[in-house]
C-alpha cells in the first residue's frame, strides 16, 4: 500500500515536473519563423503584403515567437541556399513566399523533415510541406462589377503578368463581373512576363489607355498603373495592398490579400503541434482576400451591391464560376447549373467571352 | 592651400597587385564603421558577413556553387579585356548556353547513354559562342562599338529565354506556370562533393583559368591579344591580323560564358527558370578588374564577390541587416578599389601657396 502511495506520488510528481517544463520551455523558446520573399519590402505590393502579415503575427503572437526574412532572394540557384540557411539556423516553420520557390523548398524540406514548410501558390506539397494561395479571383469580380458600372467607353484595360491559371482566374472573374452588369464592355489585356517591373506596368497601361480604356486593372505588383492611370485622369484598380495613396482620384478599390491571419493560425498550429500540411486556398470567408477602400466616386447603390456580392461570396450562396458560362468564342464552356471545382479552377487555361486576344500558350 | 592632382613619375608594380588588398582591407574598415553605426558590433558584424557563411562543409561548397559562373564569365573576359574588346554581353552569352543547353537537355534527358551530357553541355558552349558571333561580326565588318551591341544583345538574349520558358519549353504539366520539367539524373552534372550542390562546373572554371594563363603567357596568341590591347597600330605594324583576334577573344568568352550558363541549369537549379542569372555576366566584369585580369586574381576575388553575396544574406538571416547592407559591401569595394587604382598613377600634391587672384577677376566680371 505504502509503496502504492509513494509510486503515484512519484508519478504526480513527474507529470508535474513535466507539464512545468514543457510549459516553461514554450516560454523560454520561441518557434523561430523564416520568410523568403521575392521582392523588397518596400515593393508596395506582393512582397510589402507578405511582410504586412508577418508583423501582425508578431504582434498577435508575441513572444511565442521570433521572425526572420530574406528579401529580394532570386528564384534561381540562391533560393535553395537561402532556404537551407533558414532551416539551418533552426527555423521551426519556413515559408517561402513565390511560386519560384516550389522545387528548391521540396529540396530542402526533404532534407529537414522537423522543419515545417509553407509555399505559397505552388502545387506539389510533401509531409512536411503545405501549400496557401488566396481566392484573389472573388475579389476582382466585385472589381469587374464597379468597372462595369463606371467605363464610359466600355474598353477596361488590364495589366497581366503571367498567362498562368491564378492571373487567368482573375481576368475571367472581372470580366465575368463586368459583363453581369454591361454586356457590351470588353477587356483588352497587356502581359509584361514580370511580377514586378514598375517601368513596364506603367508602359503597359499607358498603351491600353491609347486604345481607348478608361479603367485600368493590374495583376501585378508595384503601384505603377494606378499612377499611369492618375496622370491620365482615368480610374484604376490597386491589388495587393490599399493602393489609394498612389492615385487618390484614379484608385476606385482593389482585391487586397491579407495573410497576417494564416500566418498567426499556422503558427499557432505549429506550436500546439497540431500542424498538418495541406492546401489552404482562402477567400472572403477565410479573411484572406478583402476589398480596399470605396472611391468616393462610386456611387452608394453600386457599393451597396458590390457589398451585397461580397456576403454571398462568403457565405457561398454567389458562385463566381457557374453556368452558363461562355468561352471567348462564344461557345458554352460551362453548361448551365454546373460549378467548377477547384481542380478546373486552379487549371484554368481560356478566356470567357469579353476577354480580347489571345491566351499565350 | 591647394590640393592638386598629379602624375607619378612611374606606376608602382608592387602597388598594382596590393591594390586590391588594400581596397578589401579598406571595405573592411567602413563596414566596421557601418555597423557601428547601425547599433552592431562591428566584429559581429564583420564575423557574420564574412566568416559564417563558410564556417562549415556546406557553406565552403556553396561558395563554389555561387562563385562558378562568376569564374568562368570572368576567365573569358578577362582574355577580352587585355585585347581592349570591351565585352559586356557576358550575361546574355551565359542566358544563351542556359537556353539552348535546356532545349538540348530536355530533348535528350529521356535517353540513356553517357553521350547525354556531353552533348547538353557543348549545345550550351557552341550557344554561348554562337551568340558572341554576332558582336564579332558586327564589330570587324561593320566596324560597330561591341560595348553597344553587347549590351543590346543581351536584353535579346534575356527576352529570348523568356520567351522559350514561356511557351515551348514550359512544363507541359506544369499548369501554365514559367518553369521547364525537371531535368533527370542523366542531364544533370555530377558532384563535386557528394551532400552538396557543388558541381563539376567549379572545376570547369578552374581548368579555364589554367588555360589561359597558358594561353596568355606561353603562347604567340596570348602575345598578339596582348600587343593589340597595349597599342593596337603597334599590332597592326607588326602584321597582326586584328579580325582574328577580336573573333578569338570575343567567341571565346562566348564560349565559357555559355558553358557557365548550362552548368547553372544543368547544376544547382535543375532546370529551365526565368531567373537563371541574377547578372552573373555583370558581377564578373567587376570581378576581372578586381582580380587584375589575371587567373588567379580572379580566381580570388570571384570567392570574394561570391562571399559578400553569401554574407548579405546571412546579415538578413543572423542580424536583421537589411538587404542594402550586401549591396552596400559590393559598392564599397568597387569604389575603394578604383580610388586605390587611381592613386597609383596620380598622387595629392597640397601646397601652401594661395591660389592665383584672377579668381577675384572672373567673380567681377561674371
Amino acid at each position: 500500500m505504502k509503496s502504492l502511495i509513494k509510486k503515484a506520488l512519484v508519478c504526480v510528481a513527474t507529470a508535474g515536473l513535466m507539464t512545468l517544463s514543457t510549459l516553461s520551455s514554450a516560454v523560454e523558446k520561441p518557434l523561430k519563423v523564416g520568410f523568403v520573399y521575392v521582392g523588397p519590402v518596400g515593393d508596395a505590393g506582393w512582397t510589402y503584403g507578405h511582410d504586412e502579415g508577418r508583423l501582425e503575427m508578431v504582434e498577435k503572437l508575441g513572444k511565442n515567437i521570433e521572425t526572420t526574412y530574406v528579401e529580394s532572394v532570386s528564384e534561381g540557384a540562391d533560393a535553395e541556399r537561402v532556404i537551407r540557411k533558414l532551416a539551418q539556423q533552426g527555423h521551426d516553420l519556413i515559408f517561402t513566399t513565390s511560386f519560384g520557390y516550389m522545387n528548391p523548398t521540396l529540396k530542402v524540406a526533404r532534407q529537414f523533415p522537423n522543419v515545417k514548410f509553407q509555399h505559397a501558390t505552388g502545387y506539389k506539397r510533401g509531409k512536411n510541406v503545405g501549400t496557401y494561395s488566396a481566392r484573389f479571383y472573388e475579389g476582382r469580380y466585385l472589381t469587374g462589377v464597379i468597372a462595369g458600372h463606371m467605363t464610359k467607353n466600355n474598353v477596361i484595360g488590364y495589366v497581366g503578368s503571367f498567362p498562368i491559371p491564378e492571373v487567368v482566374q482573375g481576368i475571367n472573374a472581372f470580366t465575368l463581373g463586368l459583363r453581369s452588369v454591361n454586356p457590351d464592355a470588353t477587356v483588352k489585356v497587356v502581359w509584361i512576363n514580370s511580377w514586378y517591373d514598375p517601368a513596364k506596368e506603367r508602359e503597359a497601361a499607358e498603351s491600353l489607355i491609347a486604345q481607348g480604356a478608361d479603367i485600368i486593372n493590374q495583376h501585378t505588383d508595384s503601384p505603377a498603373p494606378v499612377q499611369a492611370a492618375q496622370d491620365k485622369g482615368v480610374y484604376a484598380f490597386g491589388y495587393d495592398t490599399d493602393m489609394t495613396r498612389f492615385g487618390p482620384d484614379a484608385h476606385l478599390t482593389g482585391s487586397m490579400v491579407h495573410w497576417g491571419g494564416f500566418y498567426t493560425d499556422t503558427a499557432k498550429a505549429v506550436l500546439d503541434k497540431q500542424w498538418k500540411a495541406e492546401d489552404v486556398w482562402g477567400g472572403f470567408s477565410a479573411g484572406m482576400v478583402e476589398m480596399a477602400p470605396y472611391n468616393k466616386a462610386i456611387p452608394e447603390t453600386v457599393v451597396a451591391q458590390v457589398e451585397a456580392f461580397k456576403a454571398q461570396i462568403a457565405d457561398g450562396t454567389f458562385t463566381i464560376f457557374e453556368g452558363p458560362i461562355k468561352a471567348q468564342d462564344g461557345s458554352i464552356k460551362v453548361s448551365e447549373g454546373t460549378k467548377l471545382n477547384d481542380g478546373d479552377i486552379l487549371s484554368m487555361n481560356w478566356y470567357v467571352e469579353g476577354v480580347e486576344g489571345s491566351l499565350p500558350n | 592651400m591647394k590640393i592638386a592632382i598629379e602624375r607619378r613619375p612611374q606606376d608602382s608594380s608592387l602597388m598594382k597587385y596590393l591594390s586590391p588588398v588594400l581596397a578589401v582591407l579598406l571595405t573592411l574598415m567602413a563596414g566596421s564603421v557601418i555597423f557601428a553605426l547601425q547599433g552592431q558590433d562591428p566584429w559581429t558584424g564583420l564575423y557574420t558577413f564574412f566568416i559564417l557563411p563558410v564556417s562549415d562543409s556546406y557553406g565552403l561548397s556553396e561558395l563554389g556553387v555561387k562563385a562558378a559562373p562568376i569564374l568562368l564569365c570572368a576567365m573569358g573576359l578577362a582574355v577580352c579585356f587585355r585585347a581592349n574588346i570591351w565585352n559586356i554581353g557576358a550575361e546574355g552569352q551565359l542566358l544563351m548556353g542556359a537556353l539552348m543547353g535546356s532545349w538540348a537537355a530536355l530533348s535528350w534527358m529521356d535517353s540513356e547513354g553517357v553521350w547525354v551530357l556531353p552533348a547538353v553541355l557543348i549545345t550550351g558552349t557552341v550557344a554561348g559562342l554562337l551568340w558572341a558571333l554576332i558582336p564579332a561580326v558586327l564589330r570587324n565588318h561593320f566596324n560597330t562599338n561591341e560595348i553597344l551591341t553587347t549590351i543590346m544583345l543581351n536584353y535579346i538574349a534575356l527576352n529570348l529565354l523568356l520567351y522559350a520558358v514561356h511557351g515551348p519549353l514550359k512544363d507541359p504539366h506544369g499548369f501554365n506556370f514559367p518553369e521547364s520539367a525537371l531535368f533527370t539524373n542523366a542531364v544533370t552534372l555530377p558532384l563535386l562533393l557528394e551532400g552538396s550542390r557543388l558541381h563539376i562546373g567549379l572545376a570547369f572554371g578552374l581548368l579555364a583559368g589554367v588555360c589561359i594563363w597558358v594561353l596568355m603567357t606561353r603562347t604567340f596568341l596570348g602575345f598578339q591579344l596582348k600587343v593589340i590591347g597595349l597599342d593596337a597600330s603597334a599590332g597592326h605594324f607588326a602584321g597582326f591580323r586584328e579580325r582574328r583576334l577580336v573573333y578569338f577573344s570575343l567567341l571565346l568568352c562566348g564560349a565559357l560564358a555559355g558553358l557557365a550558363g548550362i552548368s547553372e541549369v544543368s547544376g544547382p537549379i535543375g532546370q529551365l527558370v526565368p531567373s537563371v542569372s541574377p547578372g552573373y555576366g555583370y558581377a564578373a566584369i567587376i570581378v576581372a578588374f578586381l582580380g587584375r585580369l589575371h587567373p588567379i586574381g580572379i580566381l580570388l576575388a570571384s570567392l570574394l564577390m561570391a562571399l559578400v553575396y553569401m554574407g548579405g544574406e546571412m546579415g538578413q538571416i543572423d542580424l536583421g541587416l537589411p538587404l542594402a547592407m550586401g549591396s552596400l559591401f559590393q559598392g564599397m569595394l568597387l569604389f575603394f578599389l578604383l580610388a586605390c587604382d587611381f592613386l597609383i598613377s596620380y598622387r595629392l600634391k597640397i601646397s601652401a601657396h594661395q591660389p592665383p587672384a584672377h579668381g577675384h577677376h572672373a567673380g567681377v566680371n561674371g
